[in-house]
């Protein structure tokens, strides 16, 4: 039952719950949410003898856009996408409202990768495709990817080759893409990475349009203008491990962490900079 | 030095008159090449793309051995396709043999390598691009082979046309199978080599003109193919 994909013309952007401590709520008792608390227990990735993602513990439910930040290298990217179901962890677990991630709900986490991943097709094809994916009749593809299109100004642009629109127009694209899906969950991996002001400001605007529409949203970036813009809380990463998180308002004037200080002071936190983070897990 | 300029002159004759013999010959040549690449259509895109995608052991083995079927000597296929075929053989009561039947499954097995390796590699390389954001979509091996053979489609029909082109050159498989026997499996190769032995230049001239003009033509769509599929960036 809770295994079905949602059907097309159930509105999947349903209210948001209200944050609840998951710790009170037992996963069986929200069974109306496909996705939702997403957590991840004592979860390890490592490659040739190092824990690219160390031990993580964490829980998204609630509303709005929570940041990932940190330095190159940090583990955001693969925190992302082992919380998609993208990547088997080595060791601990990946659940969506107290399952593992399955095939059928896969639709219901969208992903933007930081390099967009187009088919050969048009821009209204790519939609269409993926629409295809989610079990969407085949006679509403069409008319949901002029919708979503038109949502991120592409419309003019449904006919073109997907890949050969600009960078600013693939990104918009592949979100665009994903948001018709009507995703409860949306995860960004850097989707504004060296794209124009204008095409960042438009991404920027469709994320929020899509939290308002009650989509969660998981957003890795490393601007901290652009953080301070849409963050609801921000996660603090440092060599595969989340140093703090906090919400927004408190982060960028009042960090708890020093490493999280010293990144927001610009200084440069080099990966093998492990002392430091001993030294932080030492002090309480 | 024998002077073949009248010869040649004839030969252009046929084709211009549209000889019905020679249109007889061509005709046969295209209809059990094209059946052939159709063949190897439905067998070698299935397998090249299930190569790709699936994982299992010996696989490996498999995608060279594929590779090395693609050099097949035609004459070795003929003598395979002979000897099932023949009364003696497994397929014998099919009585397959010197009919067009013959011919395209001979061709069938020489061009279904050449489709399925081509299709591999070529799946294969997008898989890699294309799997994470499949995985994104919950996409099963069905969809996601049908999803790559989509996109692959300008490599694809490239592939297909190799085929065919190396299917209507070929004279060593057909020539064993069919037997060359007139009105029933004369195909334009085996007609050119009967042709120059019995000294009808002209014939054989002809037949190798309008070959010539296929080859030219594949390799025309060939190109076009490929700077559509460049130009709209789906190469
Ligand atoms: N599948 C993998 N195999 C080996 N190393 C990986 C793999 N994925 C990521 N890494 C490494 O893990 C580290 C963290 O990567 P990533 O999550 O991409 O960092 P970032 O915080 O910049 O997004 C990097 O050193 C990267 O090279
Ligand atoms: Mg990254």
């Amino acid at each position: 039952m809770l295994d079905r994909p949602r059907s097309p013309q159930e509105p999947a952007n349903v209210v948001a719950p209200r944050p609840v401590p998951a710790e009170r709520v037992p996963a069986h008792a929200l069974p109306s949410d496909p996705v939702l608390p997403l957590s991840a227990r004592g979860l390890v990735f490592a490659r040739a003898g190092r824990r690219l993602i160390d031990d993580i513990d964490f829980t998204l439910e609630g509303a709005g856009i929570t940041l990932i930040m940190g330095h190159n290298g940090a583990g955001k990217s693969l925190l992302l996408r082992l919380l998609a179901g993208l990547v088997e962890p080595d060791a601990g677990t990946v659940t969506w409202n107290g399952r593992a991630p399955d095939r059928a709900r896969a639709t219901r986490v969208g992903f933007v990768f930081q390099k967009p991943v187009l088919l050969r097709r048009s821009a209204l094809g790519n939609v269409v495709h993926a629409l295809k994916c989610a079990g969407v009749k085949r006679a509403e593809r069409k008319l949901r990817a002029h919708e979503a299109l038109q949502r991120a100004r592409l419309a003019p642009l449904a006919g073109v080759p997907a890949r050969l629109m600009s960078g600013g127009e693939q990104q918009r694209l592949a979100l665009a893409r994903a948001l018709a899906l009507r995703p409860r969950v949306l995860m960004l991996d850097e989707p504004t990475a060296s794209l124009d002001p204008t095409s960042v400001a438009h991404i920027e605007a469709l994320a929020l349009e899509a939290v308002r529409a009650g989509t969660r949203i998981l957003f890795v970036g490393h601007d901290l203008a652009q953080a301070r813009r849409l963050a609801d809380e921000v996660v603090f990463m440092h060599s595969g491990r989340i140093a703090e998180r906090t919400p927004a308002a408190t982060f960028f004037d009042n960090p708890q962490s020093p490493l999280a200080a010293r990144f927001l002071a610009g200084d440069l936190l080099l990966d093998e900079d492990r002392k430091l983070k001993r030294e932080e897990e030492t002090t309480p | 030095m024998q002077d073949f300029s009248g010869e040649f002159f004839d030969a252009f004759k046929l084709v211009a008159a549209l000889d019905p013999t020679l249109l007889e010959v061509v005709g046969l040549s295209l209809r059990v090449s094209l059946c052939a690449v159709v063949i190897a259509a439905m067998v070698g895109l299935p397998l090249g793309a299930f190569l790709a995608v699936a994982r299992f052991p010996g696989r490996g083995a498999a995608v060279i051995l594929l590779n090395s079927l693609m050099g097949l000597p035609p004459v070795v296929v003929g003598l395979a396709v002979y000897l099932m075929l023949s009364n003696a053989g497994p397929l014998g009561v099919l009585q397959l043999l010197y009919t067009p039947g013959a011919m395209i499954i001979a061709q069938a097995l020489l061009v279904t390598p050449i489709v399925a390796a081509l299709t591999r590699q070529t799946v294969e390389d997008m898989r890699g691009e294309y799997a994470e954001y499949l995985a994104t979509l919950g996409t099963g091996p069905f969809a996601m082979v049908a999803t790559l053979l989509v996109d692959a489609r300008y490599s694809l029909l490239t592939a297909l046309l190799a085929g065919f082109g190396r299917a209507i050159a070929e004279v060593g498989a057909v020539i064993i199978v069919g037997g060359n026997i007139n009105h029933v499996t004369r195909v334009m190769t085996t007609t050119i080599a009967l042709e120059t032995s019995k000294g009808n230049l002209a014939m054989a001239m002809g037949l190798g003109m309008v070959l010539i003009a296929i080859a030219v033509s594949i390799n025309a769509v060939l190109m076009s193919l490929r700077s559509a599929a460049t130009n709209a960036a789906y190469g």
